[in-house]
């Protein structure tokens, strides 16, 4: 298993949003997270990518327990070994399309020169060649999201995480970008969790796990399905 | 095909003569659509032949004195039936609901149904994906219409896990 949680609970004051949860996720998987709103699925995927810390139970990477690492070790990893996509892209929208996928190859020290060529060959995978100069203030929701997962994917990360990358987006423009996401992340050999509440997004998966009040339920791994 | 299966489900929960397993049919699962008495008393014989129910004669007025009681391998197909998820199609609204509904008369797992439902509507989506992806566009047209039908479905499935309590509830009531 390349990431896994178990047991993993975690709250929001008092109020529980995980409550032992399990999730084993096998390397070049791509698993979708479902479930009603307020369920914990996004909770999940950010203890699993270790934005959150959880109360209890443990969170594992590649053979390594992620929750007990230091907040800086676990920057480092989510810098090096995790890309992440969001629902609005979190770019910068001042700062060109190339810059923004740029961005994370110069914090990692990358030279400037060797980073623009592969933020050049990113934005040619995903369709953006001509783009690369413009804006991303001034890029459509489709595009954006295409710039989003180029910035995720420049740094060759083991672990995609998207949550709710095609929320915004009209249905052919998401299955668009969903295909480009699960295809490039499967040439590229990466892992993806995806949250979403679409059943067409999660049909893009290997498999999907409901999350219901806090607890993840897995139909393939309790037979219910089989 | 889902009649005597739901005639079989209302008679697990207790003998009942033919009149009264159309009115609760009608009340639970008619929707507008009442079963004719002809097509309740020849499921209710087929049944019979089959020994899949039992009709013991009682004294008395009326076209039909018969009690009919399920037996164990009526109990049998309807515990597998209920237990079997629907192949994923389009228009499955009757046949999911009763098994829903019968599942909670029964005091049987329902949510754990609706789980598998759900797995084999998703199972059946991912295979759509796929000639959405590989296939011409008419290929894609069309499995794309299946695709918002069985979200549909999924939406429905989700919806009804959430109300699953209040309709339990609802239905032990009637």
């Amino acid at each position: 298993m390349i990431v896994e949680a178990r047991g993993v609970s975690r709250s929001y004051g008092s109020t529980p949003a995980l409550r032992e949860a399990n999730l084993s996720v096998a390397a070049g998987e791509v698993v979708a997270i479902m479930g009603p709103s307020g369920s914990g699925k996004s909770t999940l995927l950010h203890c699993l990518a270790g934005i959150f810390t959880p109360d209890s139970g443990e969170v594992w990477f590649d053979g390594r327990r992620l929750d007990t690492l230091d907040d800086g070790r676990r920057s480092e990893l989510r810098r090096t070994a995790f890309g992440f996509v969001f629902q609005f892209g979190q770019l910068v929208p001042e700062l060109t399309a190339a810059d923004n996928v740029m961005l994370p190859l110069l914090l990692g020290r990358t030279r400037r020169r060797h980073a623009e060529r592969r933020a050049a060959e990113w934005l040619e995978r995903l369709e953006l060649a001509d783009l690369g100069g413009r804006r991303t203030g001034e890029l459509s929701g489709g595009q954006a999201q295409r710039v989003a997962i180029a910035r995720a994917l420049v740094t060759r990360p083991r672990v995609v995480f998207a949550d709710e990358p095609t929320g915004a987006l009209d249905t052919l423009t998401g299955e668009h970008v969903m295909d480009l996401l699960v295809g490039l992340a499967r040439e590229e050999g990466a892992t993806v969790v995806v949250v979403t509440h679409d059943a067409r997004v999660a049909a893009c998966a290997d498999r999907e796990v409901v999350v219901r009040d806090g607890r993840v339920s897995d139909p393939y791994t309790t037979g219910a399905a089989r | 095909m889902t009649v005597p299966l739901a005639l079989l489900g209302l008679l697990e929960r207790e003998p009942s003569h033919g009149y009264d397993l159309k009115r609760d049919y009608d009340a639970f699962f008619g929707r507008g659509r009442p079963l004719p008495f002809g097509q309740v008393y020849s499921t209710l014989g087929r049944l019979a032949r089959d020994g899949k129910v039992t009709g013991q004669s009682e004294p008395g007025d009326g076209p039909d004195r018969k009690r009919y009681a399920i037996t164990p391998l009526g109990r049998q197909e309807v515990a597998t039936w209920l237990a079997e998820p629907v192949a994923a199609e389009p228009y499955l609204q009757t046949v999911l609901f009763t098994k829903v509904v019968l599942a909670l008369m029964l005091g049987r797992d329902a949510a754990g149904y609706l789980d598998a439902q759900r797995a084999t509507h998703m199972r059946r989506m991912r295979e759509l994906t796929e000639v959405r992806r590989g296939g011409s566009l008419t290929d894609a047209l069309l499995a794309d219409h299946a695709m918002f039908h069985l979200e549909a479905d999924l939406r429905w499935i989700d919806v009804t896990q959430a109300r699953l309590g209040a309709l339990a509830e609802m239905v032990r009531a009637s």
